[in-house]
This record gives C-alpha cells, sequence and structure tokens, in this order.
C-alpha cells in the first residue's frame, strides 16, 4: 500500500473549499504593504484600498451579470441572506406581511423567515416535489395580495437541484413580490445573468468558490430599484447598506475567486460531470441505493445518496477516510433527519441513511474511485449488522412494523 | 462527533452479531427503537435450563454509539441470570462506553432492548408451560 491508498480523501467541497493558491497570492499584498482603510479618502493608502474593493466588485458583478453599484460586501451568504429578506420586509412592512419561501432552503434563510413571524409577518413554507424542484404553479398560488416577497435558493446546498429560477421570478414580477436567491452554491457551477434573470436580491459566498471564508456579498436591483432597511449601522459604507471597515484582503479575495470561477467553469463542469458519472457507476449495483434530488436538474458537484437500511452517522464512522456530510443530523446533535430530506418526501430511514459527497476543483478519478470502493465495503459491513436489511431481505415491508419504542 | 476507544473497538470488532432462533422456546428476542428516530436494535438472548443467558446475539440499525451499546450488552448479559440481566442500568452502559449526553439515549435503548427480550422469553415459557 502507498501513502495515497490511505490518506484521507476531501468530498465535502460544497461544506467549504479551500482557497485556490491564485487567490492567495492576489490577497497577500492587501494584508502587509496596502493596508489602508477604503474609507480613508484623504490620503493614497485610502485611494489604494478603495481602488482594490472596486476592482474586485468588478470581478464579482462581471461574473453575475451585475452592475458593480449592484453589489454590497458582507461577511458571507448567511449575513446577505439576513440583509435580504430582513431589510426587505422590514422595509415593506406597511405594503404587506406575507412572504413566502421553500421547506428545503437553507438554515440562513429559514431561521430569519422565523424571526419575522415572530415580528407578525405569515409565512408559507411550501413544499418542493419529490424530485426537489418548486413546482412554478403551486409556488404562484402560494403568492397572495399581502406577499412582499419570496426567497427560493437556486442550488440546494444538501441535493444540490438547480431551481427554474427564471420562470420564478417571471411570476414574483407579474405579481409585484421581490425574489431573492440564495446563489452560495450555485457560483462558478452555473452560469447566472442577472441582466436577464428576474431576480431583486442574490446572496453570494466566497468560500464555496475557493476564496476565503467571512466574505460575502449581496446583489441589490437598481432598475427597477429594491429598497431594504440595513441590519448593521455605523459609518454609512456600502451606501448605507452594511456599516463597518471593508476587509480588503477579503475582497480582493472574493474577487479573485469569482474571476477564477468564471474562466474556468464550463472545463470544470465538464470534468466534474464526468466524475458524477463514474461515481454514480460505480455504485451502481449496490442494492437500495437512491440518489436524493433531480437527477437532470441538479449540479454533477452533488452526489446525495441514501443507503437504505443503514444509518448515516454510522456510515460517516464507517468510512473516516472520506470526508463527507451526513444527511442525518444526528451529527449535529439533534435527532430529526435532514429537513431537506423529509421535505422531499423521504422515508425516516432514506432521510436517516444518506450521504452528501460533493466533488471539486481538486478532486480526482483516483479519489471518487477509492471513495466508491470504501462505501461499497463499508454499506455492505453495516448491512450485515442491520436488522432492518434483515427484514428487508426477508421481504417485511418496514412501514407495517409496529415499532416499541419512540426516542 | 469524537468517540471513545471503547465505542470505535466495539464499533470495529462488534461481538456476537447475529440471529438465534426466534421460533426456539429458549430464545428470546428484543426489538426496540424506530427507523424514524434512527435507531433499531433487535437483542436475542438463549437461555438455559437453570435460567442463566448462554448466548446473545445483537444486531442494530443506528449510529456507532448505538452499535457500540447493544454490542457491550450481549456480552454483559452472558452468563447472568434473568434478574442479574434486568438490573443492568443505561447509566452503567453510559459510563462503560464513556457516551457523550446526546448518546445517552443509545444505552436507554440497550437497557430496553434486555427488558425486551426477558418480556419475550418469559412470554413464550408461559405460553410453552400452560400446555
Amino acid at each position: 500500500m502507498t501513502a495515497t491508498d490511505t490518506a484521507p480523501i476531501y468530498l465535502d467541497y460544497a461544506a467549504t473549499t479551500p482557497v485556490a493558491p491564485e487567490v492567495v497570492q492576489a490577497m497577500l499584498p492587501y494584508l502587509t504593504e496596502c493596508y489602508g482603510n477604503a474609507a480613508s479618502r484623504t490620503h493614497a493608502w485610502g485611494w489604494q484600498a478603495e481602488r482594490a474593493v472596486e476592482a474586485a466588485r468588478e470581478q464579482v458583478a462581471a461574473l453575475v451579470g451585475a452592475e458593480p453599484k449592484e453589489i454590497i460586501w458582507t461577511s458571507g451568504a448567511t449575513e446577505s441572506d439576513n440583509l435580504a429578506i430582513t431589510g426587505a420586509a422590514r422595509f415593506h412592512r406597511q405594503r404587506g406581511d406575507h412572504l413566502v419561501t421553500i421547506a428545503t432552503e437553507h438554515k440562513a434563510v429559514l431561521d430569519p423567515m422565523r424571526e419575522l413571524e415572530r415580528e407578525g409577518f405569515t409565512v408559507t413554507f411550501l413544499a418542493p416535489e419529490p424530485n426537489g424542484l418548486v413546482d412554478p404553479a403551486a409556488f404562484a398560488a402560494a403568492l397572495g395580495p399581502r406577499t412582499v416577497l419570496a426567497s427560493v435558493m437556486l442550488v440546494n446546498n444538501e441535493i444540490g437541484v438547480i431551481q427554474d429560477i427564471a420562470a420564478l421570478g417571471e411570476i414574483c414580477r407579474e405579481r409585484g413580490v421581490l425574489l431573492h436567491v440564495d446563489a452560495a452554491q450555485a457560483v462558478g457551477k452555473v452560469p447566472i445573468d442577472l441582466t436577464r434573470l428576474p431576480v431583486d436580491l442574490m446572496s453570494f459566498s466566497a468560500h464555496k468558490v475557493y476564496g476565503p471564508k467571512g466574505v460575502g456579498a449581496l446583489y441589490v436591483r437598481r432598475r427597477p430599484r429594491v429598497r431594504l432597511a440595513p441590519l448593521i449601522h455605523g459609518g454609512g459604507h456600502e451606501r448605507g447598506l452594511r456599516s463597518g471597515t471593508l476587509p480588503t484582503h477579503q475582497l480582493v479575495g472574493m474577487g479573485a475567486a469569482y474571476r477564477l470561477a468564471g474562466e474556468l467553469m464550463a472545463a470544470e463542469n465538464a470534468r466534474i460531470g464526468a466524475l458524477h458519472r463514474r461515481f454514480l457507476a460505480a455504485i451502481a449495483d449496490i442494492e437500495e441505493t437512491y440518489l436524493n434530488g433531480d437527477a437532470e436538474a441538479r449540479v454533477p458537484h452533488n452526489l446525495n445518496v441514501s443507503f437504505n437500511f443503514v444509518e448515516g452517522e454510522s456510515l460517516l464512522m464507517a468510512v473516516r477516510e472520506l470526508a463527507v456530510s451526513s444527511g442525518s443530523a444526528c451529527t449535529s446533535a439533534s435527532l430529526e433527519p435532514s429537513h431537506v430530506l423529509r421535505a422531499l418526501g423521504r422515508s425516516d430511514e432514506l432521510a436517516h441513511s444518506s450521504l452528501r459527497i460533493s466533488l471539486g476543483r481538486y478532486t480526482t478519478e483516483q479519489e471518487v474511485d477509492r471513495a466508491a470502493a470504501l462505501l461499497r465495503d463499508r454499506v455492505a459491513r453495516l448491512r450485515a449488522l442491520s436488522p432492518l436489511w434483515d427484514m428487508h431481505l426477508q421481504g417485511i415491508d418496514l412501514n407495517t412494523v409496529q415499532w416499541a419504542a419512540a426516542h | 462527533m469524537t468517540y471513545s476507544d471503547k465505542v470505535l473497538d466495539h464499533y470495529e470488532r462488534p461481538r456476537n452479531v447475529g440471529n438465534l432462533d426466534t421460533a426456539a422456546p429458549e430464545v428470546g428476542t428484543g426489538m426496540v427503537g424506530a427507523p424514524a428516530c434512527g435507531d433499531v436494535m433487535r437483542l436475542q438472548i438463549r437461555v438455559g435450563a437453570d435460567g442463566v443467558i448462554e448466548e446473545a446475539r445483537f444486531k442494530t440499525y443506528g449510529c456507532g454509539s448505538a452499535i457500540a451499546s447493544s454490542s457491550l450488552v450481549t456480552e454483559w448479559v452472558k452468563g447472568r441470570t434473568l434478574e442479574q440481566a434486568l438490573a443492568i442500568r443505561n447509566a452503567e452502559i453510559a459510563e462503560e462506553l464513556a457516551l457523550p449526553p446526546v448518546k445517552v439515549h443509545c444505552s436507554v435503548l440497550a437497557e430496553d432492548a434486555i427488558r425486551a427480550a426477558v418480556a419475550d422469553y418469559r412470554e413464550k415459557q408461559a405460553a410453552t408451560s400452560a400446555i
């Protein structure tokens, strides 16, 4: 065995990505020589920082078809989601008190929505179809005369499905409802053109795209102008929408990462698409294995797979050589299975049995092959331990069983 | 989640995995938990004429701590009388395996599995002697 046969494999690119070496190089001078504050308008240090910040803003805007002035820097997609949803809802409180989102959204969308419920808003949490996609007719039906904002993510973080934002945005436009889109998992994977997409607010992250952690952006449309109530008050930075000294090196990193993403997207998608198919082919003969989320409308980077009759956390433990995440939220101290898989109507067993494998820029064929071989071996081992697998082999339908305890 | 060495040991080398003959009168089977909760344990005991547990087997669907708890219990009940087996408390299991608070329910389930297996055995015996 060589070292590479036992080396751990990172397959959790949807959680975060390494900062690309090119991005690190771009950032470094802004930590040392060019340390000025972009808000210092009176000297060269400030002007230099401001130039760097505006160049980065242009790079981010260019990747998504926005104008630089429409990009507001934040600390990450979570803050962007909070600012977009809470900011728009509060600003338009007089106009309406109803919000619409999807049950499979990220917690950074669901939790601000819940917070707004406590402020007196009513929120509709729409269930997607079993494939994870939102039915436009059901979405349209959820919008009412008091609806001010809807929030739908472009690419789902757990199951990788791509929503038809163009269709949902048209519906919102017709009904005079603002549309916010969390695009944290979409950047660099699906082309985004905000000159065409009818979207009012869009959240971005740097660290999902080989940029640094702790920085993100919110797109705020200027024509027609979208108004927000700011959450963070202070020096009036970012047109008063987000106060706080701009972290020049972080923004330069995000700009560089987005520029790279634009350059590499087509080639990377083709390469990762091939890896995705290779992985699926390698596990195709493991019985009772289910791909979660639509097979076509998804980014190839995401493989969310349920291995029926095997519990997700024990599977994670069995494949400790792989850095992947479990759809089963047992790992986060709550005993509930993934809210996303439950919203798809997956059975409890399948929801508890899922792994999210996410491929990225540095994933190799060898890594994919080893991961598939490990999974095949460990799933078989755990099934040999599983009373549910026994029952399945005996032809017992688990839904007809009277279970003894509810812990 | 970090696991104690004992959990890892039972997880990697689970003791007494398997099935006993469910239909046999000297075998008691306990199945506890539910797929909805992410854990199902099946514990089986074979009881000798002297009332001592001669053999125990388990199969568990659940996290590593659930697998370790049931594996440990098969070792502990072997050689004990039914009353001694019923005296095993979940706190002892949790302590032996150094389970963190969020995993204590795994030890509770293992204790429940012992009770269920003993109850099943006793029910069978009562049915047999009634004939």
